[in-house]
């Protein structure tokens, strides 16, 4: 544990949304790793807080609902595409809202640094009808974790941290104390049945509550909401949010510039104001059309950028292009050298075995996503995370005999813990007339997002050991009866015929191929050397 | 108001340019400049090309340094040059391995720093500046290798 920084300090936006919370005496964190989020929670970790990853990021929310609902303050993290998982329980925790304070941070990623998509979850908060900040830098992430519980608290409203990866991994500078932390508030649970039960008859009005409260919330950002007015000149008047903002103040220095720090539900009053007062409005934001068409549908004249800049994240470059109207092609960057799996890496022998036998590979989400580059271009589908059973199964089901023998689904420890299980279910429910093979790559980690625990390695995110997720324990409880563990590095030979025998036997099987991975190895090794010190 | 300075740091995975370019983020932070650091973490383990900005001045936006307008790019890999030569702005300054002696570098993983001694002598922070940022941004066993590589690249 580290002092948290005091005064001035170099940050990132994932550290400052720490430090904040850390700060606000948020009781408990927790989320599912994913870039550009993964650092919040180690942060906050760091700080002294109280910090957990869970399973997956539907889990996380929810017990992040469940402190929220005790009088507590959660912060829940994960990538935008976590959130995807988490929209089940975010969609009816807007309507039963919450007694203490919950914070949900969705960090998106335009132009995929680290993604499979670039969606815009913008559009997520405004269809689950939550409240949404967008912070442009550290400072913002600092003061708006905060702004986030105060607002949650007052409303009993989750409230949704929508970062993007240049606020996430930007250091810059903050000055704490910033935003004033809420005064803590007494734990305890208080029965309200009609408000936390969502049947039907206590959903409805439920449903008309949260808009109440949506529109309350609507007022008071029109009055006192975080909004940064910029008086520039009044030919162009820029409207802006998030990192965005930053590139509009460099690359057009003299504009008029307002920049909703709420952008849902977005201070409509203050926008059709700006408008009127400039010659020519346009919106200038980072992805989807979202502020443009909360604009236009408030009846506001501005323009939007031309749709090849919804692609990609925006630079000061290419806002300039924009200013200039040019939609010319634009240069592609020089290639750089692509990442690829690490010489000696264990997936390594396990795609080159699934490149001999031409497997069709349905894949997953990881640092094994790389066996779809040369050299070895072993992988023929990637969706999202525990896709690789269920597509692998669909295709065993209506391919040609020939054909679906060869389908092979790939999943990664922490993938398979995060949403494999469902899919190993599905395998025995509905097996096809071939069998299946499920390859597990058992790696001891969450490797690609920088060496997170998870449930299969049976430490917690401080490192200490607590109860753990055994995958071959959980296949042969299934009743799959073809359940091999190997170290695939021991005789690759070796392990490339049990796949083969796998393959051509017919039958459901499941290989877990466990080797650490060689980045995490000597961690691990002192990991363990800790926990047989604390047996003896 | 005195203009930002920007500086792009690139190399491949495990050269350290993260750490160099957190090195100098924090020389500038010390010296009471707004500063931003941008880079993109993620696949920068898997050996592929990592690019790093650092700008500072009075007042910074834009965390990113935009397309041709470093006024320093500091290349960890001689291969990288090419890639990122685009970074620069006309009449920045380009360092590159081949601007010190790198025969001299007693530990090879001390080029990055050594290439911000090289760095050091263009910018107004002084000496004892540098190797404070340094000491607070390396593990102290790691000092001295990288005051020599510092000021291997300081004399070059």
């Amino acid at each position: 544990m580290s002092e948290a920084p005091a005064g001035r300090a170099l940050l990132s936006g994932d550290e400052a949304v720490a430090l904040a919370a850390r700060q606000a005496g948020v009781q408990l964190g927790t989320g599912y790793p994913g870039t550009p989020s993964t650092e919040i929670l180690e942060a906050f970790h760091h700080y002294g807080g109280r910090a957990q990853w869970a399973p997956n990021e539907k889990v996380a929310l929810e017990v992040g609902i469940g402190v929220a609902f005790s009088g507590a303050r959660a912060l829940v993290t994960m990538k935008h595409v976590g959130l995807n998982v988490a929209a089940d329980p975010l969609f009816t925790v807007a309507y039963t809202g919450v007694s203490g304070a919950l914070v949900i941070v969705s960090a998106d990623d335009p132009g995929m640094a680290s993604s499979q998509n670039e969606q815009d979850n913008r559009r997520l908060a405004a269809a689950a009808g939550v409240p949404m900040l967008e912070p442009a830098d550290s400072q913002e992430a600092y003061d708006f974790t905060l702004l986030a519980i105060e607002v949650s608290e007052r409303w009993g409203i989750p409230v949704l941290l929508r970062m993007t990866t240049r606020v996430c991994h930007s250091m810059t500078v903050v000055q704490t104390p910033g935003y004033p932390a809420p005064p803590p508030k007494p734990v305890r649970y208080e029965r309200d049945i009609p408000s936390r039960v969502m049947i039907p008859a206590y959903a409805r009005p439920a449903h008309r509550r949260l808009r109440a409260k949506l529109a309350e919330i609507a007022a008071w950002n029109e009055r006192e909401g975080p909004i940064a007015l910029v008086e520039g000149n009044r030919k162009l008047g820029i409207l802006t949010s998030g990192v965005a903002y930053q590139h509009v103040r460099e690359a057009a220095p003299e504009a008029s510039v307002l920049k909703p720090g709420m952008t849902h539900p977005a201070p409509v009053g203050r926008m059709r104001e700006f408008a009127a007062g400039v010659e020519r409005c346009l919106v200038l934001e980072e992805g989807d059309p979202y502020l443009l068409e909360t604009a236009r549908v408030a009846g506001i004249d501005a323009d939007g950028k031309p749709e090849m800049y919804r692609f990609g994240e925006l630079t000061v470059g290419r806002v300039r292009r924009i200013l200039a109207g040019d939609t010319t092609p634009e240069p592609r960057p020089a290639a750089g050298k692509p990442p690829a799996l690490c010489q000696g890496c264990p997936h390594r022998v396990v795609f080159t075995a699934l490149k001999n036998l031409d497997c069709i590979v349905s894949g997953d989400i990881g640092c094994y996503s790389l066996g779809v580059l040369p050299p070895f271009e072993a992988m023929d589908t990637l969706v999202c995370m525990g896709a690789a059973i269920g597509i692998g199964l669909g295709m065993r089901h209506v391919l040609p005999a020939g054909q679906a023998r060869r389908v092979v689904s790939v999943i990664g420890d922490s993938t398979f813990v995060h949403s494999g299980l469902t899919g190993l279910v599905e395998m025995v429910y509905n097996p096809p007339p071939g069998g299946h093979l499920v390859l597990i790559l058992d790696n001891g980690t969450t490797a690609m997002t920088g060496m997170q625990e998870h449930p299969g390695t049976g430490r917690r995110l401080d490192h200490s050991r607590t109860g753990k997720f055994v995958f071959e324990d959980f296949a042969r409880s299934l009743g799959i009866r073809e359940v091999h563990v190997t170290d695939p590095t021991l005789d690759p030979g070796a392990f490339q015929d049990l796949v083969k025998r796998c393959l051509e036997s017919g039958e459901l099987a499941v290989i877990i191929a466990r080797r650490n991975c060689l980045l995490a190895a000597a961690a691990i090794r002192e990991y363990e050397q800790c926990e047989n010190a604390t047996d003896d | 108001m005195p203009r930002t300075t920007s500086i792009v740091i690139a190399g491949l995975g495990g050269q350290g340019v993260l750490k160099a370019s957190d090195i100098v983020a924090e020389v500038a932070f010390r010296a009471g400049l707004d500063v931003k650091k941008s880079e993109i973490h993620g696949m920068s383990q898997r050996g592929g090309s990592v690019t790093s900005d650092v700008r500072f001045g009075d007042r910074v936006f834009s965390p990113m340094t935009p397309e041709g307008e470093a006024d320093f790019l500091v290349v960890l890999a001689e291969d990288q040059v090419e890639v990122n030569r685009a970074a620069l702005a006309p009449g920045g300054v380009l360092i590159e391995p081949a601007c010190i002696d790198t025969r001299k570098l007693r530990n090879k993983k001390t080029l990055n720093v050594a290439l911000l001694g090289v760095l050091s002598r263009r910018l107004e922070f002084s000496a004892d500046a540098w190797r404070a940022a340094i000491a607070a941004k390396l593990p102290e066993k790691l000092h001295e290798a990288n005051f020599e590589a510092f000021e291997l690249g300081r004399q070059s």
